[in-house]
């Protein structure tokens, strides 16, 4: 398949460089900015699981903050369970976050997907209440509103204590991106771009388009949930209020558009451009509600000025400058 | 024995009785053309047939087994194909992109069958050609003109091979030197083993490319048989003067 | 039982409340096919807005409806005139996420403006109350019933009796159609929205006298308003007051007959039972492949 024209300035080399530099980070910048490149890397894949369903399909979810506390309290209740202590132990538990994530995306999927585009929105914000509500109420399981706590790592010193986190982002990005290139060049990804534009013509083709959605549904929950639990032995801590957090679940979507929903590159770009910003904005302004105005001002500066995505728009105007040339 | 049988099938709306009992029967490998006044129920039936409307009663069997009430996937993996009346792309994919899309086989062995196999592609680039639509193949498809839509959405139907195709006004919205180039793409599939049904009000279209005419009336069949036959009808010159 | 009882008439006081929010939700929805999630952060707004008049120049809020009903349609008219109508691609999905991002502002600057602590309208006789029959009813909840059904009459009537609400049925049932027989539906488009807002104006009084509320109130409401609009059937106002009654009967009855800890979750659940077996709600039309 050719590259189509937003992937073409961003081929190989591009990605070589950018992987690269990525994973010389730790080893040359100081803790804060390893700091900054946790998040940043989280948003890029959590940017990168959400376009799978929302960005291919078409079907936005704005529940997906729900899976990402799903994945961080699996793996803080099994990490706990077998008392599995503080280093690196939790990591190698983190693909059964996924597996767990997954397996609940089913049902809520089930669901989900039996109405249309618009209920589907609402559908995935009312599952996310539900789950705030089961996280609080169910106490002897989820500690209620006095949270999770994870084993904080004994030998690993304050200025180190980033760095592994750092590199199981990198790998969880990695994993997304991988997987959403392999899903894009695959029937599948054909399928579902084809929902986005015209489900009735794409069923009329043979396209089994609930099996296709839940599959997309499922890997972006599992993505998101694997992240999730990293984030939560990150914070040491989880809360039900991980499972409704709006600045989680509006970001990964905001990044997503951003950068340009339906390419690969995009929600990465939009994370990279976005994280940053937000947590230069958090620290900006301070108090909770400033940050909430000045984030909702940057929100719709975003959708009103770049409704297409970067990536698109940028795309359109080299098209435009060489089929004019 | 015919390719696809229509026995007594019957769709209302509220009130309004779209399909009547409605009885027709296809010849495989035909050309038959579907015609009849506005709102006999043309467009109902196809979609009776492919599975976007559940009949209230009657009975659909194509290649002689019962399909009626299955949904448009599967009825399409079955090997009935259709377009649609204002035709239908998807305007963000690509042109190469558009025609490979359809499904064949679903299941885990349909899905891992990635779409960049260099079969796949080589088969989208030969229907690409045959459509005379090879030099836009990179191109979004919503840039296509109005008739090269129409040329895109039947050759995306073709790609996997249905025995049947439906198709709703292929000579609708289409320039006069542009229609010369659709029929004679259809004698050709026709000729490569594709049964074709067209629903059409254009009359020489029809009757210059159907071997066999049906004509829909207020939901129910009213005649069929040659061109040279319907046209002389009287039933069917009611039909469409009458009412 | 007397418990049941009363709880099952709360209930019903409060679902009207309820089904008033929710209407505008779901006429907005109807008629521009978005989902405002910022619903929710206009009710709070709206209660906060007589909050105002009410600790500045102790207008009574039922009073002050007379100004901050208009007040909050201009409102709505500006607001999709700005954010709303100049999106042309992706309409429904991107008008959730501005929405989502008006209420997160909405929320922001509530809180800079008033702080996040919780307030009350509270009415010198928010604690009167008058007996019917066995039980004792708030008075507060009997006129804010009474301004719902109020409210919610008007708007049937303007919908059901006046050519403007033609316009806008025929504006929900077929955009198109409604264009090609000379309906302005930008016009439409924005009246229907500073409906939907005036109507959260009123729903917000009434939410402000009976419940303690601050700035991030509306992600609580918004799930639960959400939850009605699809259990009725998206854009149908019928639905809307029916999906609210039902829905508040049954949780504030479950609160009483099991725990009140559970009782939001039943709201919940409901919504999956139904989607489970009628997918497009009690008075939704059915949207399946092709038609």
């Amino acid at each position: 398949m050719r590259p189509r024209p937003g992937a073409r300035w961003l081929g190989p080399g591009a990605a070589t460089v950018l992987a690269l530099a990525a994973l010389a980070v730790p080893l040359v910048a100081d803790t804060s900015t390893v700091n900054v490149g946790v998040f940043t890397l989280m948003y890029v894949g959590l940017a990168t699981a959400w376009n799978v369903m929302g960005g291919y399909t078409g079907y936005i979810s704005l529940g997906h903050a729900g899976f990402f506390g799903i994945g961080a309290y699996t793996l803080g209740l099994f990490v706990n369970h077998l008392g599995v202590p503080g280093g690196y132990g939790p990591f190698l538990a983190v693909p059964i976050a996924g597996l767990v994530t997954a397996a609940l995306a089913v049902p809520v999927g089930w669901i989900a997907l039996r109405t249309r585009a618009a209920t589907f929105v609402i559908v995935t914000i009312a599952f996310m209440f539900m789950l705030q509500i089961l996280a609080t109420n169910l106490r002897g399981l989820t500690g209620g509103s006095q949270g999770l706590g994870f084993p904080t790592p004994q030998d690993w010193s304050p200025d180190f204590v980033d760095v592994p986190f750092y590199y199981a982002m990198l790998a969880l990005a990695a994993v997304g991106i991988a997987a959403s290139w392999w899903i894009r060049h695959s029937k599948l990804g054909l399928g579902l771009l084809a929902i986005r534009d015209d489900e009735d013509r794409a069923l009329s083709l043979g396209v089994p388009t609930w099996a296709f959605k839940m599959t997309a549904f499922v890997v972006s929950a599992a993505l998101v949930g694997m992240i999730g639990g990293v984030y939560g032995y990150y914070v040491t801590y989880v809360y039900p209020q991980f499972v409704v957090d709006p600045l989680v679940g509006l970001s990964m979507v905001l990044m997503a558009f951003l950068g340009g929903t339906g390419t690969i590159a995009g929600p990465v770009l939009g994370a990279l451009l976005l994280e940053p910003t937000q947590l230069e904005l958090a620290y900006f302004a301070g108090s909770a509600r400033l940050y909430l105005v000045l984030y909702a001002a940057v929100f719709l500066a975003v959708i009103l000025f770049l409704p297409r995505g970067v990536i698109p728009s940028i795309a359109e105007r080299l098209e435009a400058r060489r089929s004019a040339a | 024995m015919s390719l696809l049988e229509v026995s007594d099938l019957s769709k209302r709306f509220g009130g309004v009785v779209a399909v009547d009992g409605c009885s027709l029967a296809v010849a495989p490998g035909s050309i038959t053309g579907l015609i009849g006044p506005n709102g006999s129920g043309k467009t109902t039936l196809f979609d009776l047939v492919t599975g976007f409307l559940q009949p209230d009663a009657g009975e659909v069997r194509f290649e002689s087994r019962p399909i009626t009430g299955l949904p448009p996937d599967q009825v399409h993996r079955r090997g009935i194909g259709r377009t649609f009346q204002l035709a239908r792309v998807f305007p963000r994919l690509t042109v190469l992109e558009n025609v490979l899309v359809p499904v064949r086989r679903a299941g885990l062995l349909g899905l891992l069958s990635g779409a960049t196999t260099r079969g796949e592609v080589r088969r989208g680039h030969e229907m690409l050609e045959f459509l005379g639509l090879t030099h836009l193949a990179d191109q979004p498809a919503g840039r296509l003109s109005y008739g090269q839509r129409k040329l895109l959405e039947l050759g995306t139907v073709m790609m996997s091979r249905p025995r049947l195709v439906l198709l709703d006004e292929p000579a609708g919205g289409v320039n006069p030197g542009l229609l010369e180039s659709i029929a004679a793409r259809i004698r050709d599939l026709n000729a490569a083993g594709t049964t074709f049904l067209i629903v059409e009000h254009d009359m020489g279209f029809v009757m210059g490319l159907c071997g066999t005419v049906l004509v829909l009336d207020r939901g129910r069949t009213i005649a069929g048989g040659t061109p040279a036959e319907v046209r002389a009808d009287p039933a069917v010159l009611d039909a469409y003067l009458g009412a | 039982m007397d418990l049941v009882l009363e709880a099952a008439v709360l209930g019903v006081l409060t679902g009207g409340v309820y089904a008033l929010m929710a209407s505008g939700l779901t006429l907005i929805f109807g008629v521009m096919r978005i989902i405002n999630v910022g619903q929710g952060a206009l009710v709070v707004l709206g209660a906060y807005l007589s909050f105002a008049l009410f600790r500045t120049w102790h207008i009574d809020p039922f009073l002050g409806l007379v100004v901050t009903m208009p007040v909050m349609f201009l409102l709505g008219v500006a607001l999709e005139a700005v954010f709303i109508r100049p999106l042309r691609t992706d309409r429904e999905a991107l008008s959730v996420l501005v929405t989502y991002a008006l209420a997160l502002g909405i929320e922001g600057l509530l809180g800079l403006v008033f702080t996040t602590n919780f307030q009350q309208l509270s009415v010198w006789y928010r604690t009167a109350s008058f007996p019917v029959g066995g039980l004792r009813i708030a008075d507060v909840y009997v006129y804010g019933f009474l301004l719902c059904v109020a409210i919610l009459g008007a708007l049937a009537l303007l919908l059901y009796r006046t050519t403007f609400g033609a316009a806008i049925r025929a504006t929900m049932l077929n955009r198109t159609a409604a264009q090609l027989i000379g309906i302005d539906v930008e016009r439409v488009s924005a009246l229907a929205f500073g409906i939907g807002m005036a109507t959260a104006a009123a729903g917000g009084v009434v939410f402000g006298i009976t419940t303690a509320f601050n700035p991030g109130s509306h992600y609580d409401l918004i799930s639960r308003l959400l939850t009605i609009i699809v259990l009725g059937g998206l854009g149908s106002l019928r639905g809307a007051i029916v999906a609210g009654l039902l829905m508040l009967v049954v949780e504030d009855v479950t609160s009483v007959l099991v725990t009140p800890t559970w009782a939001t979750f039943t709201f919940f659940v409901v919504l999956v039972l139904v989607l489970l077996t009628r997918p497009q709600g009690l008075y939704g039309l059915r949207a399946r492949a092709g038609t």
